[in-house]
């Protein structure tokens, strides 16, 4: 792909805030034209992203270039982008014509041109003949088209929308959405949407760009990131999964809920642990057990407007989620068949926890902000630095943070057919995986044990500078 | 007369006890003679006496300035204040009330021993000085009130339509934080209107205000055309306090 198509590269941005990484090392560029999303949960950086483009943010590394061209160093105000806020920021003392004409008077365009420019755009919007309606009379809707209306107005080389449609209604919403995509394919301006809504995203998106905890997830087309997704927070993310442990036994043969499958995916090589990712409708069910791969019980079956859901137990005891646009009653037991394309198999990006350590005595080691007893090797001594690993499914949960040797928070969990896959978030950002069979909330505050038995303390490399 | 309402009585004997019995007789005097026949010769007074014409129009024109003063040195405190983070700002603020929690008076005395010990000569420029050093606060606080509420993305929304800091501030921020300027404006000119013993103490009784006019005639027993003084006061003030509060209706985040 030539160079000079790309409008914005955003290269290697850095932002923390108090010692808090928010960005880390953001790539990625948006090519003239194109519609791009960044999406995310709340408090991931999407936002931070977009203001860090518009010049509200100055990054700590890294660069911000606009058709080739830094500019990072711009002011907002010098910068040829316009930002359509969340809050639509329209400003009260002024009617909805000089809300719009503000950009084009600071700009000295001329008076007759300023008046074509906004009647062309309150036209566009629908809003013709509201020129001189107070913004505060406006409805959700109505302001918000106004605020697209004054940064369009400017004919911006990229439009940047900060989560443009999180305070309407979610019929407006739907209607907006409709709008905002005929707008991007009749002016062929670049737009840089954030939100949170993954079904926004997969609906207006050329290209969307999954945002976690500071960094860049996956790239990628609204299909190949539904049908693709390269980790489990994404496929979790992005509509819904069933997300299960699995075994690449060789090239196109994986095994997971204790069946082995024909899949499309070569590479993992021989016997590697891998996540296998099931969308709910990619499963069929049917009445007859001849012809199925395996067999389930129906354990319920909810009717969702155009299909029905269904947990289903399978032969081996796992659950699996299930969309069908049959229903099957509760209690049957039914055939069940997957497709190998509809396989998505991906890498684990660990099988256990390996941690930094410190050594306090013979039987304590410091890690996760806190002291944990396990056997230290021998030669190992005090404030030595050590490795720690222990498995996913070593580590035990308590109710209270004080009946732990740590503590630390729910951030992410998944269920992976018969436990759960938690992500454990201390206070100081160091992460932990549990896989557990019991119940847990996002949230929720616990205490962190693992068996010492478990514990593999290992002195660490030292490096040679 | 329901349970609830009846607990508004006292507030409902309060007023009518300190607020409009009052009002009653400063309007009995002041369309009365000393031999209590009706009479408009005290209200006329206000318009045709000149030392009466001279000292109000004085009064308005110190108001004025005071008022200009109070503005320029208390609207750019107010935007630091608000710009602030957090934590010292506070202190900063207690820095500009801290004086108001010592006795007007006593502060206006001391300022004018402070301009006597400078060899200052006593003149409009100290009542000046110790007009706005006693109104600043009622200045800031409003405009302080209103800008810290602003949300800052009006601000960042300017700048993104191409304004830099100067045009930032004059189309956007002046414009929002009227409300608290309007506010300012009322807290600070009318009392000083009828100040009289800031004038009295800091130009040495040389510059007569209308409030020390009023003063002067109801210590000099002259209690008729004194009141009429209070009632002609007691309208502008109403009339301009109309005026003003339609506008902060519409624009709210005020004080008043």
């Amino acid at each position: 792909m030539a160079k000079n198509d790309f409008i914005i590269d955003i290269r290697h941005i850095k932002k923390s805030y108090d010692g808090k990484t928010v960005l880390d090392d953001i790539n990625f560029y948006v090519r003239k034209g194109e519609f791009v999303t960044l999406l995310g949960p709340s408090g991931c950086g999407k936002t931070t992203i977009l203001r860090t483009i518009a010049g509200f943010i100055a990054p700590d590394e890294g660069s911000v270039l606009l058709e080739g061209k830094d500019i990072s160093q711009l002011p907002p105000y010098k910068r040829p982008l316009n930002t359509v806020f969340q809050r639509y920021a329209l400003f009260p003392h002024l009617d909805v014509y000089d809300n719009i004409a503000f950009g084009l008077k600071l700009q000295g365009v001329p008076r007759e041109e300023i008046d074509k420019r906004v009647k062309k755009m309150l036209k566009m919007v629908s809003l013709t003949d509201y020129e001189d309606r107070d913004v505060e009379s406006l409805s959700g809707g109505q302001q918000q088209r106004v605020a697209i209306a004054r940064a369009l107005v400017n004919q911006p080389k990229v439009l940047l929308l900060d989560e443009p449609l999180a305070a309407l209604d979610i019929n407006i919403r739907k209607d907006m959405q409709i709008e905002l995509k005929e707008m991007h394919a009749k002016l062929g301006i670049t737009f840089i949407y954030v939100t949170h809504d993954q079904e926004e995203a997969l609906t207006l998106s050329d290209t969307i760009v999954v945002i976690n905890e500071g960094k860049i997830q996956q790239i990628g087309t609204p299909s190949d990131i539904y049908n693709e997704p390269c980790n489990e927070f994404v496929a979790d993310f992005i509509g819904e999964s069933n997300i299960l442990d699995g075994r690449m036994i060789e090239d196109r043969k994986v095994e997971f809920i204790g069946h082995t499958f024909d899949c499309v995916d070569e590479g993992f090589g021989c016997d590697t642990p891998v996540d296998v990712v099931l969308r709910p409708e990619d499963i069929y069910i049917m009445n007859k057990l001849d012809g199925a791969q395996f067999t389930g019980k129906v354990k319920s079956c909810t009717f969702k407007g155009v299909h029905y859901e269904m947990f289903v137990d399978t032969d081996n005891g796992y659950e699996l989620m299930i969309q069908d646009y049959n229903s099957f009653e509760t209690g049957s037991v039914v055939g069940l068949f997957i497709k190998p394309q509809d396989i998505q198999v991906m890498h684990k990006n660990c099988t256990e926890n390996v941690l930094d350590g410190v050594v306090v005595d013979e039987n304590h080691v410091r890690f996760l902000d806190g002291k944990f007893e396990c056997n230290v090797p021998e030669g190992l001594c005090s404030g030595d630095e050590v490795e720690v690993s222990f498995p996913f499914d070593k580590v035990e949960l308590m109710d209270y943070q004080d009946e732990g040797d740590a503590e630390g928070k729910v951030y992410f969990l998944i269920y992976k057919g018969d436990h759960y896959h938690i992500d454990v978030k201390t206070s100081s950002g160091l992460h932990l995986l549990v896989d557990t069979q019991d119940v847990w909330d996002k949230e929720d505050l616990v205490g962190i044990n693992i068996a010492p038995e478990f514990i593999t303390i290992k002195a660490k490399q030292q490096s040679n500078d | 007369m329901t349970k609830r309402s009846s607990w508004s009585l006292p507030y409902f004997i309060f007023l009518v006890l300190f607020v409009v019995l009052p009002l009653l007789l400063i309007a009995g005097y002041a369309l009365t003679d000393a031999n209590g026949h009706f009479t408009l010769s005290n209200l006329g007074a206000f318009f045709t006496e000149p030392k009466i014409v001279n000292s109000f129009l004085v009064s308005i024109e110190v108001a004025l300035e005071n008022t200009i003063i109070c503005i320029l040195l208390g609207y750019p405190v107010a935007y630091i204040l608000a710009r602030r983070k957090s934590g010292n700002s506070a202190v900063v603020a207690l820095m500009f009330i801290l004086p108001m929690w010592i006795n007007a008076l006593m502060r206006t005395v001391a300022t004018a021993e402070i301009f006597s010990w400078l060899g200052i000569g006593l003149g409009k420029g100290t009542l000046l000085f110790g007009m706005a050093y006693d109104y600043l606060p009622f200045m800031i606080y409003p405009i302080y009130n209103v800008l810290s509420k602003m949300s800052p993305s009006y601000r960042e929304a300017a700048q993104d339509l191409g304004a830099n800091s100067v045009t930032v501030f004059f189309k956007v921020t002046l414009p929002l934080s009227m409300p608290g300027i309007v506010s300012g404006v009322l807290m600070v000119f009318m009392p000083t209107v009828s100040t009289f013993a800031v004038s009295e103490i800091l130009t040495n009784n040389t510059i007569m205000l209308f409030g020390s006019v009023i003063q002067e005639q109801f210590f000099n027993m002259m209690w008729n055309q004194g009141a009429a003084l209070s009632l002609m006061m007691l309208i502008i003030i109403g009339i301009t306090t109309l005026f003003t509060g339609k506008r902060e209706e519409i624009a709210e985040g005020g004080l008043v």
